[in-house]
């Protein structure tokens, strides 16, 4: 069953439970055990703060855009995107506990995060041209009913 | 869903109970309630209930750990209580788990800074 969606929304800090949620709703059409929705969830907020607060330096002015996209039979794509300042160097960004706000109490756990809570996480990034951030998760199939 | 957060002063202890969802949103807005709380109670340790904190993220464990270093420059200490599975796995992965002490409910986590019941 192929299905996807977009969402486009303003850069402000808000914004990030309403993304969170909506991807969500989007993702119970492949009927997600509660560990994954937590995961999906938490990924998609990772992300979106990420564009919020690196990505656009907290300018509300901006848009942050969601695609989601279901290929096969449970495989989940969600692409988040900025058009932002761009990170200079994924390596150093992947790093856990990393971060280049520490004055905002930033824990420099997102991306740790990401590529944990998902199968595969992807960064391309420009300086000055913005960040896509790329995340694969195939979710299970067989579902235990519990009567 | 958002935040409600509540303070309430047991001997020397702040208790902290959160409700909702702890994202960076909602994070900004903790940090300077709590804050302004440490400063203003007579208090040296620390009690955070997270028992109907439905979701978290990084921005959760950054707020933590800020408090917990002002907590512990103090002498005092943080105990996080009523901790769910999904949110203990962050902490675990952030590596709090090592720093931070982790007790079952509030009464617990009571008893264990010596308040008296």
């Amino acid at each position: 069953m192929k299905n996807e969606m977009e969402l486009t929304f303003l850069s402000v800090s808000r914004n990030e439970a309403f993304a969170r949620a909506t991807v969500g709703a989007f993702v119970t059409q492949l009927d997600p055990t509660m560990d994954e929705l937590t995961e999906i969830k938490t990924v998609v907020s990772e992300a979106v703060t990420n564009a919020i607060i690196h990505g656009y330096n907290n300018e509300s002015d901006r848009h942050v855009k969601i695609k989601c996209m279901i290929q096969h039979e449970n495989e989940l794509e969600i692409m988040i995107m900025d058009e932002g300042v761009g990170i200079e160097n994924i390596y150093e960004v992947k790093e856990p506990l990393y971060t280049s706000k520490p004055h905002l109490e930033r824990s420099g756990m997102g991306f740790t995060i990401m590529e944990s809570f998902m199968d595969s996480l992807e960064i391309i990034s420009e300086k000055g041209h913005g960040t896509t951030v790329i995340m694969k998760k195939q979710l299970t199939k067989t579902k235990t009913v519990c009567h | 869903m958002s935040l409600t957060s509540s303070f309430t002063v047991k001997e020397n202890v702040l208790v902290v109970r959160l409700s909702g969802e702890l994202d960076h949103h909602e994070a900004v807005k903790l940090r300077e309630a709590w804050q302004k709380k440490l400063n203003q109670e007579d208090v040296k340790h620390v009690i955070l209930n997270l028992k109907d904190v439905t979701f978290m993220d990084s921005s959760g464990i950054g707020v933590l750990l800020g408090r917990y270093k002002e907590i512990v420059q103090l002498g005092g200490e943080l105990v996080v209580c009523s901790i769910n599975p999904s949110i203990k796995r962050i902490f675990e992965m952030s590596g709090l788990l090592k720093i931070i002490r982790l007790a079952e409910n509030e009464q617990y986590a009571l008893d264990s800074l010596g308040v008296a019941s």
